[in-house]
């Protein structure tokens, strides 16, 4: 017999619709973007929200002070060619080396369109779970101490399919 | 019925979705009851305000607008 769940604070998960489950695999600044906007605004709605970090995903999690990361020379060429943060994103059209995601952050700026570091940081005040999948971390050589500070404990695929359960589940 | 303010919130100027995870923020430190006035310029927080206040058990009590700046009063649920 299985327990009910809980949530940290001991309340009974929402069940179904109340619950967001993000699976984010793309670094691209037009991806990580929406999937902020969406986690934050639904912990805001009193939903709980869930973004499991996997491949290129785990990459904006890094924090924007560390240059390289990775163990062997692979690794580390990765993150040379694809530097994580928040604030080294690129587009996934129109990146046009490095200007397109600088006028797109001028123009959010402008606008007053909060960036994705404030997000992530908005995202981690709200409650939202943020999780870094444990094989990708080990795959690219992303070690704990890479990425930014309140994240969940890394976890698999059993652990997001499981918060995924019943729940809006987004691909992005 | 007492329709004194207990926190005002200015999210001029903000854009989606920073008046309502504000809001969402600013009401954590209210009581049920209490109210919360929200002042925002971002015409899409009209609908989110409504919607926001259906999904949580928060009630919008009055919405206003005045040269381009829209006036929420919520009251938290």
């Amino acid at each position: 017999m299985t327990e009910p769940r809980t949530t940290e604070g001991g309340a009974p998960v929402p069940a179904g619709h109340d619950r967001l489950v993000i699976f984010a695999w793309s670094g691209d600044l037009d991806r990580v973007w929406p999937t902020l906007i969406l986690a934050t605004t639904a912990a805001a709605m009193g939903m709980r929200a869930t973004v499991f970090f996997t491949f290129w995903g785990l990459f904006p999690l890094v924090r924007n002070d560390v240059r390289i990361t990775g163990e062997n020379w692979m690794q580390k060429m990765l993150s040379l060619m694809n530097r994580g943060g928040t604030e080294h994103l690129k587009l996934s059209k129109m990146n046009l080396a490095g200007a397109g995601p600088a006028m797109m952050r001028k123009l959010a700026r402008d606008h007053k369109v909060a960036s994705p570091t404030e997000l992530l940081r908005l995202a981690r005040d709200l409650g939202v779970r943020l999780v870094p999948c444990q094989m990708t971390m080990d795959l690219l050589g992303l070690r704990r101490e890479d990425l930014v500070e309140g994240l969940d404990e890394p976890a698999g695929a059993t652990t997001a399919l499981l918060e995924a359960k019943d729940a809006i589940t987004l691909l992005i | 019925m007492s329709a004194t303010v207990a926190k005002s919130l200015d999210v001029r100027g903000l854009s989606c979705p920073l008046p309502i995870v504000r809001t969402a923020q600013a009401m954590r430190d209210l009581a049920p009851g209490e109210l919360v006035e929200v002042l925002a310029t971002d015409p899409g927080s009209v609908p989110d305000f409504e919607a926001w206040c259906r999904s949580t058990g928060n009630t919008l009590v009055e919405r206003s607008e005045e040269g381009g700046v829209y006036r929420f009063l919520v009251r938290k649920g």
